[in-house]
Order: C-alpha cells, then sequence, then structure tokens
C-alpha cells in the first residue's frame, strides 16, 4: 500500500506526518542497524540513524527535531541504498530538516540551517549562487571572518573565485517564485 | 557529432572554472555542440530540498522547462544539479506533480560523466587519442550523487562502479582498485562543520595514497573543491603528506586527447597536478 494511504487522514501523530511528507515505510524499520553502519558521519550525531527511526515510530517529536543528526547528515544516500526494508532513510532526513525548520524547536546544529539560510538568500536575490558573496554573507552571520582566510586569497590567486556575479535574464522570475512561497500562495 | 543543451550550474562559473574549461575543450574536439541554457538559474542543492522540498522542486522545474524548449538532451556536469534535475524528473513523470512552470518531464537529463562514457564517445576518443595517459595510476572516486541513490540515477554497480575506471582505461591511464570509491567527502558541511569534513577528506586521500595513486579523479565539483584545497591545512593536523592532485575526468579527457590548453586547467589547481604529470613525461 502507497505509505501515504495507511493512515487515516485525520491521524495526526508525529510517525503519521513523517510518513505521510516523505513517502516512506517508516513502520517498516526493524532496528538492523546497517543504516548506522555505512554511515561515514554517525561518529558525530547525537542520535543514529536507526534511532532517529525508532523515535519516529515512538512520536518522539521534539527529540528528533531539535536533534544534531538531522543537520549534520550529508545526505550521501548510503543508508538509503543498504535498508533491507528500502526506506529512504536520506530522503526522511530531508523532511525532518524541513519540518524542524517549521516547528519553532530550537535546532541541534548552529551554524547549518544558517548556511541554508544564507545559501537561499543569495538564489532569491541573484537567481544564481555566487560564492564569494554566499561566503561573506555566511561569515557576516556567523561572524567568524578569519577562518579560511589564508586558503580564501590562495583560491584568489589561482583564478578561482569570481569577484562580480555574473549579468543574466532570470533572475526576476526566481524572485516571483520566492514571492509566491512567502506568501503561502503556492503549496 | 551531436548537439546538446547544456546547464553549467553555478560551480562551473566559479570555483569550478577548469571543470567547465576541460568540457568545453573536450566537446569540442569530439565534436558535440554545447548550447548553453539560456538565463539558466541555480537548481538549488542542496539547501532548498534541506529546507523546503516545495521551492526546490519549482527552482529545478524552471531550468528543465527552458531546457525542453528543444528536443536535445541536456548535459549536466555538477553532481548535485544533476540529482535534483532527476529527482524532479521523477515527481513529475511518475507522481503526476503538477508545477508552475511548462515542464512535462520530457528532458533527457545526462550527468557528464555517464554521457562520455556512451559507447559512441568512447568511440570517438578512442580514434582522435593523440597521448595515451601511460604509466599515471588514477584512483576513480565517484563519491556519492554520481551513483546514489540508483532509483535516481539508474546505476547498478552502485557499490563498485566501474565505468570511470573504464574511460581512464581508454584514456591510457591504469585505474587501481581501491575501496573509498563511493564514500562521501562531506562537502555539503564544508562551511559549517569543517572538523566533520577534515575525518573524511584524511579518510579518502590516505586510502587513495595507501592504494599508490598519483592522482585522484572526479566528476563532482565539490568533491574536487574539497578534497583539492584543504590539504595543506590537514597535513599540518594529521602529519601526514597527501600531496594528491585531484582532477576532473574531462581535464584527463583532455589530455589525452592532445587539447593545448590543458596546463592552464591544470594550473588553476591548489594542489599541483604539473609535478606529477611532468614527471610521468604526460606534460
Amino acid at each position: 500500500m502507497e505509505p501515504s494511504k495507511q493512515f487515516d487522514p485525520k491521524e495526526n501523530s508525529f510517525l503519521s506526518e513523517v510518513v505521510r511528507s516523505s513517502g516512506e515505510t517508516i513502520q517498516a524499520c526493524f532496528q538492523c542497524q546497517k543504516c548506522s553502519a555505512g554511515c561515514p558521519i554517525a561518529y558525530a550525531m547525537d542520535i543514529l540513524p536507526n534511532q532517529v527511526l525508532r523515535h519516529i515510530q515512538y512520536g518522539h517529536r521534539e527529540k528528533v527535531l531539535s536533534s544534531k543528526t538531522i543537520w549534520i547528515c550529508a545526505s550521501c544516500y548510503t543508508c538509503s541504498v543498504r535498508c533491507p526494508n528500502n526506506i529512504d532513510i536520506a530522503k526522511i532526513m530531508d523532511t525532518l530538516r524541513n519540518f524542524s525548520i517549521r516547528s519553532g524547536v530550537e535546532a541541534g546544529e548552529k551554524d547549518v540551517p544558517v548556511f541554508h539560510s544564507v545559501f537561499l538568500d543569495t538564489i532569491k536575490t541573484r537567481g544564481r549562487i555566487h560564492e564569494l558573496s554566499l561566503i561573506l554573507q555566511f561569515k557576516s552571520k556567523t561572524k567568524d571572518f578569519f577562518k579560511d582566510a589564508g586558503l580564501g586569497w590562495k583560491m584568489f590567486r589561482k583564478g578561482k573565485i569570481k569577484i562580480l556575479p555574473s549579468r543574466f535574464g532570470g533572475g526576476k522570475e526566481i524572485q516571483e517564485i520566492f514571492n509566491a512561497f512567502e506568501k503561502g500562495e503556492r503549496r | 557529432m551531436k548537439d546538446v543543451s547544456y546547464y553549467p550550474g553555478c560551480s562551473l562559473h566559479g570555483t569550478a572554472r577548469e571543470y567547465d574549461d576541460s568540457i568545453r575543450g573536450v566537446s569540442k574536439l569530439l565534436d558535440i555542440g554545447l548550447h548553453e541554457l539560456e538565463d539558466w538559474t541555480c537548481c538549488g542543492a542542496s539547501s532548498a530540498h534541506c529546507t523546503d522540498e516545495e521551492l526546490a522542486i519549482e527552482l529545478a522545474a524552471r531550468n528543465l522547462a527552458i531546457a525542453e524548449k528543444s528536443d536535445r538532451e541536456l548535459l549536466v556536469p555538477c553532481v548535485a544539479c544533476y540529482s535534483r534535475f532527476k529527482a524532479v524528473e521523477k515527481e513529475v513523470k511518475e507522481h503526476s506533480k503538477k508545477v508552475y512552470f511548462p515542464y512535462r518531464g520530457n528532458v533527457p537529463i545526462r550527468y557528464a560523466l555517464d554521457f562520455f562514457c556512451d559507447e559512441a564517445i568512447l568511440e570517438e576518443v578512442k580514434k582522435k587519442r593523440a597521448k595515451p595517459l601511460s604509466g599515471l595510476k588514477v584512483a576513480c572516486y565517484y563519491g556519492c550523487l554520481t551513483v546514489r541513490p540508483p532509483k535516481v540515477t539508474g546505476i547498478r554497480e552502485y557499490e563498485n562502479p566501474q565505468h570511470m575506471d573504464r574511460l581512464m582505461k581508454l584514456l591510457g591511464a591504469e585505474p587501481l582498485p581501491w575501496s573509498y570509491k563511493t564514500d562521501c567527502c562531506g562537502a555539503s558541511l564544508v562551511m559549517t562543520r569543517t572538523d566533520i569534513v577534515r575525518k573524511l577528506n584524511d579518510r579518502l586521500l590516505s586510502m587513495a595514497k595507501e592504494a599508490e595513486a598519483d592522482c585522484l579523479v572526479t566528476g563532482c565539483p565539490m568533491c574536487q573543491a574539497n578534497l583539492d584545497t584543504r590539504q595543506e591545512e590537514l597535513e599540518k593536523e594529521t602529519g601526514k603528506r597527501y600531496d594528491l592532485p585531484i582532477l576532473y575526468f574531462t581535464e584527463l579527457m583532455g589530455l589525452a586527447l592532445g587539447h593545448r590548453d590543458a596546463r592552464k586547467w591544470f594550473n588553476r589547481h591548489i594542489t599541483d597536478p604539473i609535478k606529477i604529470l611532468s614527471a610521468k613525461g604526460l606534460m
């Protein structure tokens, strides 16, 4: 059965919300822990990927949405391809990040969500990512100007840093997309 | 030979310039006409799908709608863009997702590595190979999104892919067996959790060194930038010596096809590839 149809639409448990939004059958997880065994970042996580799934099954919304794990998952999909129950765990991490931002729960990682929001701001204002603007804006938010400054200079000298953003005509349409989303017209 | 639409993506206009230049150079030598999509915009990877799934779909769909105006294949060199485009294609085609832009799921989306590994193109490469890369030992690094998830990439050998290895062999190089071909380099965390990224970089570089690679080859602009730029600071931390050039597969194609700009591409690398290529008599 389609995962989205496994629950009564009126059902509003955390599990049913994540299943509906991700389209993944989280109930099928039987804790074999293959996902965590193959995860290259598991060592830095506060809850392991298999534990994330268990917490979702138990409805521990805040525990999951405030975890470091959902933000430091690098979306490498190793877990997803190795799951014997075909659960796309990396996709669930995306869903959880989406939820976390809208939940009002404090994020377990400080800089990662800031980076994503600066990244999206750059797309919104310029239509394309101009790496230098992105980095400077991120640094102005995190107040960490000296980290990687030497590397930046080296890259500049190698011609790897473009000083000015490109000029092109697609930017206006991008702003329209963002505006429509901000006003909630396109959801 | 043929004409394709081309979506360079943001990185190729910045840190990955040598990837863009070498793709253009190699395409010209192989009679492939690249038509850059007019007014393309960012695909949104990865921040958009991490934070707003619906917005992410629209950002990618806008570019696919532009590509769909012609019936050419769409060549995508950045694997993050490619992965997003394929994900949106799946939403539109298989789940009948309605998108704002007039995109119906009918663009053949081709990742650059897969594209250049097509039989017909390999034949052409074989014919035009001017300088075989004899004696060059390469570790083919596929990373994550070139192969995963297979429901998006369609790659069958996703735990031990071979197509880049075959291409390198055809160029005359010696692809080495090694165990970190498809392990993640952590590039998406490079600005925010550099500590994690350093650990993953050390693992990859050390394993490639252990396999006695002269260089590592990739088709991902994030992996390249990540692994190329931080070797010196990593050496200070671990006390190891890496000095392992990270090359785009298209740069090595260009070198083997005798492209005259190859040195210019290599000059842009932070970890110098010219030293080892000269020592092997390839430059």
